[in-house]
């Protein structure tokens, strides 16, 4: 039997815009979807949850056929077993916290007392006991949206579906939940699928990436694949930059090979820092000035995209920088070149990892 | 917060001058009537009067007519406003219109029109009679029917509304949940618009409870039969003014005792 999902979803031909994203994802996989707003990522969702139907094209799930226009099948949401959390979260407003969660067992006419003692071994879980008896309304960002997490998971469901999980939070809860969250895939058995505009998102919970733009998936691969051979403009902006780990004190972020001066000078501990390719300046000679991060280094390769040019830049530190053609010629730019790196302190982010 | 901090607050968020003083003037539409109706009210007989025949009659028909088409349009007129809002159907637009008709039509043509399909003679009466015996016309069920048509509508427009205002995801959380359609519906789409369901039929209640021009055209004028309270007020204006004056003070008092009790319930004002 084949396990996982396999799902060729087509949508929309007649309303002018048209979806068409196939998707294969192993049980114990986590996909993301990365995409601008308006790509149509919420459809995917719609679509495999069973809240629209497909035009043409084919869902199964674990060897059970969800949505087949051709061969008349389609599987009411309610009898698709796919967890989902939604964007914002949509908890019942109306029941408590623990009702929320014990809404999928209710639903499967599991005893209201059962129900009960699973929903408040989830809330443990999730680190939430206690919170049982309120309302969604009394609860934050972060503790709501793990209130959906155990709502999603308590029912065992066979597919994961999780739309901008952490979209609604501000910066310091997302990088504490994105962890929560990275536990609890972990203990999910079954296919995840990611659904997010937030490149750094997508290349820390998913083992494999699917970008899309205007209904189409325009790129598939591992997040080192869309971040060092990005396909597409759209890519190159939003998923290219670099990303680097390291432990940070006092305005310095040290690497395994290299220390970076970094603008947040208050931030302490692990790190993941950011560096947009655009804000990476390449000289033939050292430079002095400002920027605060200078090294000698070797161009390791070259890629031309219309009007701008990618470079890989070797140790002790490999980037990915982008510069315009004339800059390359300029510089009488090769392969193997011996080049000095520069970037502002100011333009590296920081967040903690 | 501190004494000052209101005083300023409660300066800052009012009105200019000219909204209180119009708002004075549309408190005065309500209030006028109601002080003529005190000045009148001759309080020392009132026990008297509020012992007599006619108007416990009529108060009892009144809460049997209000109550019962309140019911009515809970059972039938919250699946239709379902079915509005939820069924794109040819011809929704029409329907709609049909609904709302009743707010519309004065409610004399609508008893007519009542007379018309159900009265002895009628297109949907006549075989009834012949079938059952039943007569609805001048009955105490054609007031109930009256006064359904008249206050339906109520109950229909606002809970479509509320429904047509409900976040759709939250029907589709649940139904990814497991839930069937009923589980839904029951459990996640009424309790959600509760607040407008309520809000729906206490406005249905009230228009019910006021009911004069369809009920007795269609059920008539008789007096422990069909006689709501607003017929017997209308009658006893031409033969006991004092009788008509008790009548209209317990209408009064059970309207605003209902909304002054339940919209501090379901809509507390903070």
């Amino acid at each position: 039997m084949t396990t996982g999902l396999q799902a060729h979803l087509v949508s929309g031909r007649d309303n002018g815009f048209a979806l068409d994203v196939p998707l294969e994802i192993a049980p114990g996989h986590t996909v993301a979807l990365l995409g601008p707003n308006g790509a149509g990522k919420s459809t995917v969702v719609s679509l495999l949850a069973g809240l629209l139907p497909l035009d043409t094209g084919r869902i199964s799930l674990d060897g059970r056929t969800l949505d087949d226009p051709t061969g008349n099948v389609f599987v009411p949401p309610e009898e698709r077993g796919i967890g989902v959390v939604f964007q914002d979260y949509v908890l019942f407003p109306h029941l408590t916290v623990k009702e929320n969660v014990a809404f999928g067992l209710r639903s499967r006419k599991v005893s209201r007392r059962e129900a009960a003692e699973r929903a408040t071994k989830w809330l443990q879980r999730v680190d939430l006991a206690g919170l049982g008896d309120g309302k969604p309304g009394d609860l934050s960002g972060g503790q709501k949206q793990r209130v959906a997490l155990a709502r999603a998971l308590i029912a065992e469901p066979r597919l994961l579906l999780l739309d901008e999980p952490l979209a609604a939070l501000d910066a310091t809860t997302r990088v504490e939940l994105r962890r929560t969250l990275d536990d609890h895939l972990e203990h999910f058995p079954g296919p995840r699928l990611l659904i997010t505009h937030d490149p750094t998102e997508a290349f820390l919970l998913a083992d494999q990436i699917h970008v899309m733009e205007d209904g189409a998936v325009t790129q598939v691969g591992t997040a080192d694949d869309i971040r060092l051979r990005p396909r597409t403009p759209y890519i190159a902006d939003l998923a290219g930059s670099n990303l680097v780990t390291g432990t940070a004190s006092g305005g310095i972020v040290a690497t395994a090979t290299h220390d970076l001066h970094v603008g947040d000078t208050r931030i302490a501990g692990p790190v993941l820092a950011t560096i947009h390719p655009r804000a990476i300046s390449i000289h033939r000679h050292q430079p002095e000035g400002s920027p605060r991060n200078t090294w000698e280094t070797v161009v390791s390769r070259i890629e031309h995209y219309g009007d701008r040019v990618r470079l890989q830049t070797g140790d002790p530190l490999p980037l990915t920088a982008e510069i315009t053609p004339n800059a390359v010629d300029a510089l009488r730019l090769t392969e193997d070149a011996v080049v000095w790196v520069s970037i502002k302190a100011t333009e590296i982010g920081v967040e903690a990892d | 917060m501190t004494d000052r901090a209101t005083e300023v607050r409660r300066k800052t968020s009012r009105p200019p001058a000219l909204v209180m003083v119009l708002a004075l003037l549309g408190l005065a539409v309500f209030v006028v009537p109601l002080v003529g109706l005190l000045a009148r009210t001759p309080w020392q007989d009132l026990p008297e009067l509020l012992t007599e025949e006619v108007v416990a009659d009529a108060l009892r028909l009144s809460l049997i007519a209000s109550l019962g088409a309140t019911a009515i349009s809970a059972v039938v007129g919250v699946p239709l406003a379902l079915v509005l809002a939820r069924v794109d159907f040819p011809g929704r637009s029409i329907v709609r219109g049909l609904v709302l008709l009743p707010l519309v039509v004065p409610p004399v043509v609508g008893g007519a029109a009542l007379l018309f399909a159900l009265g002895r003679r009628g297109v949907i009466g006549e075989p009834l009679y012949e079938a059952t015996g039943l007569v609805l016309p001048f009955s105490t069920w054609g007031v109930v029917i009256a006064t359904t048509f008249v206050a339906m509508p109520f109950l229909v427009i606002t809970v479509e509304g509320a429904l047509r205002n409900l976040d759709p995801r939250f029907e589709g959380a649940a139904a990814s949940l497991g839930a069937g359609r009923w589980t839904v519906l029951r459990r996640v789409t009424l309790p959600m618009i509760a607040p407008s369901l309520a809000a729906g039929l206490l406005l249905t209640w009230a228009r019910a409870l006021g009911e004069f021009g369809a009920t007795i055209t269609f059920a008539g004028n008789l007096q422990g039969r069909t006689q709501t309270m607003p017929l017997a007020v209308f009658v006893a204006l031409e033969s006991d003014r004092d009788t008509a004056v008790a009548l209209s003070l317990i209408m009064v008092v059970i309207s605003l005792t209902v909304l002054v009790v339940l919209r501090e319930r379901w809509w507390p004002s903070r």
